[in-house]
């Protein structure tokens, strides 16, 4: 047990702790009971406020411990999160103003609220939703495995369900105060979490390669370790076959992002929209931590970390190498904040997945099915409750179920929340798409996308399914044809299977235009998408 | 769209082809190599954390360039909106 490590980051902990029950009071709308408060936090945070909000949201502690995991096992492959974090602010600059807008004339509060009323489809929306569901409830479940990892790494290592009693413990704190405080919760931690993390970051990233004999010294050895592997796709740069699959990769997930609920709602939560344009510019500080971060992997190289065998399940567990390098080359009393640093950075997240699950599950299928009448402070509840559902149904997965199980759906979620993009984010800009071509795409993207991942092999986990999203092109075959022959270059599965979703959707349009099918009745006037906040049009704050 | 106004809803500004440049750094043949290394970084790494500054310059560009084109303050279109509030809000009562 490391006592120091463990002292400090209770300290911490419980610090978040107050904080969150004292959110609550935090820039107090007239009321909690309803979702443009407790779900988005009144709709009004500024720019400061918005930045370690979706900075805390967007740049998760299971990207903090995976990514140079991630370096660590295959070298310059990880390094995707850094083109991925860049491109992704030019990419959606224009796009979510627009979302912001609209939703802030309309009083919606989740992507399927938007898709409700551009199309008038209560089916595309409850598809939109579901996806959104799915795709986010591995993504909580994998901040637990974040979580842990740090536990685990300060020698609360226990085995079997026991030893998950920490994990469990610090997320009934969590689930408390974000029911009692909603989206103000995370928003107020998200200022400890975020400066924790760059001071961190920093001294490691400074402190950590002079011991090692600098960053020529660290990339060395790293090349030296890949060189000895058998396998061919790691090193410290990328090689023939996996650069078609680095780029698509980080487009991929730059076009995902933000068609994650949660990411959308720390949109909805600002103010206006010099705020988002304003993070838009801001937010890459970020990024340049994620990529000096990713680097730490090759360090952990340098230093010889051996990755903690998890009690729980029996194997090594690589997501570890990051706190373990911490613990071996820090000291004591500045490990238990770097610990803290990454434990309380999956609190953030967490929350901030389950508020956005919540209001899903309230607004788009609560609402819409169960009970249609539903007032504003009936669904404040319900969403309330939803987000106690969503989070111990990630606690859970961990428990019962292989933490394994969680990192594969959460590949698999990544392909999943992509199959949205036409509804979500073509949808913003055209009508053109058919709701029934968006239907139709969605069905062949998840279709295709699916299988083709179930079909992906890794040898070296010794799976013969979901093993990773890197498709070999030799595999791709358009019913029994393949286009690319006995190619070994690989791509990202998302990314083909978004591709076939569009295509799909363009052809059932045309389709669908010629026979003039109804497409739906758009409650959304050209107008709406350039409103800002000054707007006489904006829709009152919690108003019923 | 037939029952879109004739409004259109798009604003386009020359600016914003700016948000394309950082999109450059998705070619890979352009920087997969590790000499010149700069502090001990590969040119693979280096080149990569440049492309933080460009896009945040690109962005930045564009925020400030558009910024005076006019924001739809929609007195024209309450009319439209107030039909659609009135709807929406049969819906939730």
């Amino acid at each position: 047990m490391r006592w120091t490590e463990l002292v400090v980051f209770t300290i911490l902990f419980l610090l978040v702790t107050v904080l969150g029950f004292f959110a609550a009071k935090w820039r107090q709308g007239g009321t909690l009971e309803h979702l443009d408060e407790w779900g988005l936090g009144g709709r009004k945070f500024g720019s400061w406020i918005t930045w370690f909000l979706v900075g805390g949201d967007l740049y998760t502690a299971y990207t903090f411990v995976a990514v140079p995991a991630l370096m660590f096992g295959a070298g310059a492959m990880g390094f995707y999160a850094l083109p991925y974090t860049i491109i992704l602010y030019p990419i959606v600059f224009l796009p979510l103003v627009r979302m912001w807008s609209v939703s802030r004339v309309h009083g919606y509060v989740t992507p399927a609220d938007f898709v409700r009323g551009r199309y008038g489809s209560h089916w595309l929306a409850l598809i939109v939703a579901i996806t959104g569901i799915v795709a986010t409830m591995p993504y909580i479940a994998l901040q637990l495995v974040g979580l842990e990892a740090v536990l685990r790494t300060m020698g609360l290592n226990g085995g079997g369900i026991l030893g998950h009693l920490p994990l469990f413990i610090a997320f009934v704190v969590l689930a408390l105060y974000t029911y009692q405080s909603g989206l103000r919760a995370p928003a107020l931690i998200a200022f400890v979490k975020d400066g924790l993390i760059y001071l961190v970051i920093i001294v490691a990233v400074v402190y950590l390669p002079s011991k090692f004999g600098g960053w020529g010294g660290v990339f060395s050895d790293a090349q030296a370790k890949f060189d000895k592997t058998p396998a061919l796709t790691d090193g410290t740069l990328l090689n023939a076959n996996n650069q078609l699959q680095y780029v698509t990769l980080a487009l991929g997930s730059a076009l995902a992002l933000f068609l994650y609920p949660h990411s959308l709602t720390g949109i909805l939560a600002s103010r206006g929209r010099k705020v988002i344009k304003r993070n838009m510019v801001a937010l890459p500080a970020y990024s340049l931590l994620l990529g000096l971060l990713a680097l730490l992997g090759y360090v952990a190289i340098s230093a010889g970390v051996k990755p903690i065998t998890n009690q729980a399940t029996g194997r090594p567990d690589t997501n570890t190498i990051v706190p373990v390098l911490f613990g071996q080359e820090f000291p004591s009393w500045f490990a238990g904040i770097a610990f803290a640093a990454i434990g309380i950075g999956a609190l953030v997240p967490a929350a901030i997945m389950s508020i956005a699950a919540a209001n899903l599950w309230t607004r788009n299928i609560y609402k819409e099915y169960i009970k249609k009448g539903a007032t504003p402070a009936q669904e404040a509840k319900q969403a309330k409750l939803a987000s106690l559902v969503v989070k111990f149904g990630a606690v859970a997965f961990i428990l019962f179920i292989d933490p394994q199980f969680s990192i594969d759906l959460q590949l698999i979620g990544g392909v999943m929340i992509l199959q949205t993009l036409p509804a979500v984010a073509i949808a913003l800009y055209t009508r053109w798409l058919h709701v029934w071509g968006m239907i139709a795409g969605w069905v062949v993207g998840m279709g295709w996308g699916m299988y083709l991942l179930y079909t992906i092999p890794n040898a070296a986990a010794g799976k013969n399914h979901f093993g990773g999203s890197a498709l070999s092109l030799s595999k791709l075959s358009l019913l029994g044809y393949h286009p690319f022959g006995t190619s070994s270059v690989q791509i990202y599965v998302g990314f083909v299977a978004v591709v076939a979703n569009v295509v799909v959707a363009v052809v059932v349009t045309l389709i669908a235009r010629k026979l003039r099918v109804f497409n739906g009745t758009d409650k959304t006037a050209p107008a709406d998408y350039h409103v800002d906040e000054d707007s006489p049009r904006v829709k009152a704050i919690a108003a019923h | 769209m037939p029952s879109a106004p004739q409004t259109s809803g798009l604003r386009w500004s020359n600016w914003n082809l700016l948000l394309l440049v950082p999109l450059l750094m998705l070619i890979t043949p352009f920087f997969n190599f590790a000499k010149p290394a700069v502090f001990g970084l590969p040119f693979f790494y280096w080149y990569q954390f440049a492309f933080v500054p460009v896009g945040v310059v690109c962005v930045g560009l564009v925020f400030l360039k558009t910024r005076d084109e006019p924001v739809e303050h929609g007195a024209d279109h309450l009319a439209v909106d107030d039909l659609d509030e009135g709807d929406s809000k049969k819906g939730k009562r």
